[in-house]
């Protein structure tokens, strides 16, 4: 077997390539679900009910989305540059963190100071917590894979520690939560009666900037040149360094954005399960949007389709609700093989 | 200090050789395969395959070790999927890896609830006995740690000598090594870069498998979601603590199963001082400072991560 790269990649293939790849993810997961004794078409019916059937669906999708947007840009730009950010989760409780701290009765400001105040310092301490891997990584070369995975375990202890020792709520009945954050910080319902908040419109913002950074600024160059080619690219005078501490610091940040939108957006209070793995998802999220960072807002929606609609399926039909990281996890791997599959021909000799 | 006298109990270096054992599988699994110049991070879900699928086995009438079997299999398949996919397909070996954690995982919980959708309570099996050597496990101290242990602990054991001897005694230990640093010479002595690295990455996830299976096997009788926490990641920090060695990972392990040995003792013994959280941190934070010192001298093995293609250079 050989690889040969296709000269001129039609538009009709690099579309037609994750269609077929989420249609293999689906047979995978249908086998499962005939295993479990239900109907694939009945189950995948319920699934899109469940996330796009009615108003109040569709905004859970949107709202479970927001994250996952944040995550996914965070994981799409570092990845761009090669920086392997394996820790979108920690950022994002780091960035939770702090909007905890200010915004429980620290800061007393104006709404219209509050909530830019608290995204930007949640997005200081999620772009900090990524800073200290890549100067590990760039100053004594420690894979920052291992170093981002080992600190989410250690800023999830950390929280666990904050609300079940000094953050406690002593108004939560005993819930191991930390105190509501105070009026002002709170970003307010975009849709009345539902769960989805402004969050959403501040994702698809930092999404369009993401963008932009990266077309048609010096900054976003030189990421994608240290990612394409370190060493070309410190010939060509880029300050190599200086660029992967850049990345490092939006990374983090647009990750601390996720933990500040969710807290001030949706539970308005820390807990442990204020993300089910959000950091981890932003990966897969910005993989199946191949980087880019417009992309990530549909791949994100896509994430939010399959767990919202997969939960409400597996409720309905009595599946374990695992099949949605089943799903998720599936489909990773064969857009993976499918954007491959665009770029390259498979010859079989 | 009668904070340290723990240091001359049996109990506490029985669990320190007990929690050894699956970061001795692991960090030997992982070896194998990034000495073959492929990253592994389906480790983590891989293991939590293994723990499920041996203990399933079990639960389902087989013997303890058609159970230790199986987990291999399981894992090796897992395995053979991230072989086709880094090392036949080129794809990126992290994004790959984490694809494969969350596969197996996520297949290892449904699986479970599948077959066990009304277990509440989680079902037990009979674990291994630990062996017990007429004499030798009798004599005091030396005895029970040394003599008394699970046979998967012998196991791993068995495992670092034979991997050992393969790496550096074989030739198709050489070739393995080889392989991790320069494809292109493997190439050109007409072995197959792509058949050595899929062997290396098949039976290293293997052996991950087999650690994990160790947990529901051996260490406890029942298997939960999650129960591998975090431990297949230590794994992957274990490996550049290595230095890629096998006999330098099972000191590696060991040192780091007593260091959480230690602070699960010094936790019951300074109660409250600190609270316990900063405790279950140690580990974590132990393996990041074990990756800052060995970093100086972490000599990786050069073809990591690249992928190999044929008439490439």
């Amino acid at each position: 077997m050989r690889l040969e790269p296709r000269e001129n990649v039609s538009l009709a293939l690099k579309a037609l390539g994750p269609i077929l790849a989420i249609a293999v993810a689906m047979g995978f997961c249908s086998l499962l679900i005939i295993w479990s004794g239900a109907s694939p078409m009945e189950a995948w019916g319920l699934l899109l009910k469940g996330s796009l059937g009615s108003t109040f669906a569709l905004t859970e999708t949107l709202t479970r989305a927001t994250p996952l947007i944040f995550t996914g840009l965070a994981a799409a730009i570092a990845f761009r540059a090669k920086l392997w950010n394996i820790g979108g989760e920690g950022q994002l409780y780091a960035g939770a963190c702090i909007a905890t701290w200010l915004g429980t009765g620290m800061l007393d400001l104006p709404v219209w100071l509050m909530v830019p105040v608290l995204f930007l310092a949640g997005a200081l301490a999620g772009g900090l917590l990524l800073l200290g891997p890549t100067l590990l990584k760039t100053k004594l070369s420690v894979d920052e894979v291992v170093t981002t995975l080992l600190l989410n375990f250690i800023v999830l202890l950390f929280v666990n520690w904050l609300v079940f020792g000094p953050w406690k709520d002593p108004m939560a009945m005993g819930w191991p939560q930390a105190a509501p954050v105070v009026d002002s910080a709170e970003l307010g319902q975009m849709v009345a009666k539902t769960r989805l908040h402004w969050g959403f419109v501040i994702a698809l913002a930092c999404a369009v900037g993401a963008w932009a950074l990266m077309r048609f600024t010096t900054w976003g160059f030189e990421i994608r040149a240290v990612g394409h080619n370190q060493q070309a690219s410190r010939f060509a005078g880029i300050p190599v360094n200086a660029a992967i501490v850049r990345t490092a610091l939006i990374s983090g940040g647009l990750a601390g954005f996720a933990g500040v939108a969710e807290l001030c957006g949706l539970k308005g209070y820390l807990t442990l399960d204020l993300s089910p793995g959000f950091g981890y998802s932003g990966i897969v999220v910005a993989m199946l949007a191949a980087l880019h960072p417009l992309g990530v807002v549909i791949s994100a929606i896509f994430v939010a389709i399959v767990s919202i609609g997969a939960d409400s399926m597996s409720r309905s039909l009595n599946i374990s609700n695992y099949i949605a990281d089943v799903a998720t996890a599936a489909a990773l791997l064969a857009v993976l093989v499918s954007m491959l599959v665009s770029r390259y021909r498979i010859r079989w000799r | 200090m009668d904070i340290l006298n723990f240091l001359l109990e049996t109990g506490f270096w029985l669990a320190t050789v007990r929690m050894a054992t699956p970061l001795v599988f692991g960090t030997l699994g992982e070896l194998i395969c990034e000495r073959a110049g492929v990253l592994n991070l389906g480790i983590e879900g891989i293991m939590a395959a293994g723990c499920m699928s041996g203990w399933m086995w079990v639960y389902m009438g087989g013997s303890l070790w058609g159970g230790v079997m199986f987990a291999a299999l399981v894992g090796a398949t897992f395995g053979l999927l991230h072989a086709a996919f880094t090392v036949h397909l080129g794809l990126s070996q992290h994004v790959t890896g984490l694809g494969i954690t969350m596969l197996a995982s996520a297949c290892s919980s449904f699986v479970f609830r599948m077959l066990l959708p009304k277990a509440t309570t989680p079902p037990k099996i009979i674990p291994f006995e630990n062996i017990n050597i007429p004499g030798l496990s009798d004599l005091p101290f030396v005895g029970p740690v040394f003599f008394q242990q699970s046979p998967m602990t012998v196991l791993a054991i068995v495992a670092v000598i034979v991997v050992s001897y393969v790496l550096y005694r074989t030739p198709a230990g050489l070739a393995l090594r080889m392989t991790g640093e320069n494809p292109m010479a493997v190439e050109s002595q007409g072995l197959s870069v792509f058949s050595i690295r899929t062997w290396a990455v098949v039976s290293g996830s293997a052996l991950m498998a087999v650690g994990g299976a160790f947990l529901t096997l051996s260490a406890f009788d029942a298997y939960y979601i999650g129960m591998v926490n975090g431990r297949g990641w230590i794994c992957i920090a274990l490996v550049v603590f290595a230095s890629w060695r096998p006999g330098k990972a099972l000191l590696g392990a060991t040192l780091f199963a007593a260091f959480d040995a230690v602070q699960m003792r010094v936790q019951q013994q300074a109660a409250m001082a600190i609270p316990y959280q900063f405790y279950l941190m140690m580990p974590y934070v132990f393996s990041i400072v074990a990756l800052i010192i060995m970093s100086r001298r972490a000599a990786y093995p050069k073809a990591l991560l690249v992928p190999f293609r044929k008439g490439e250079r």
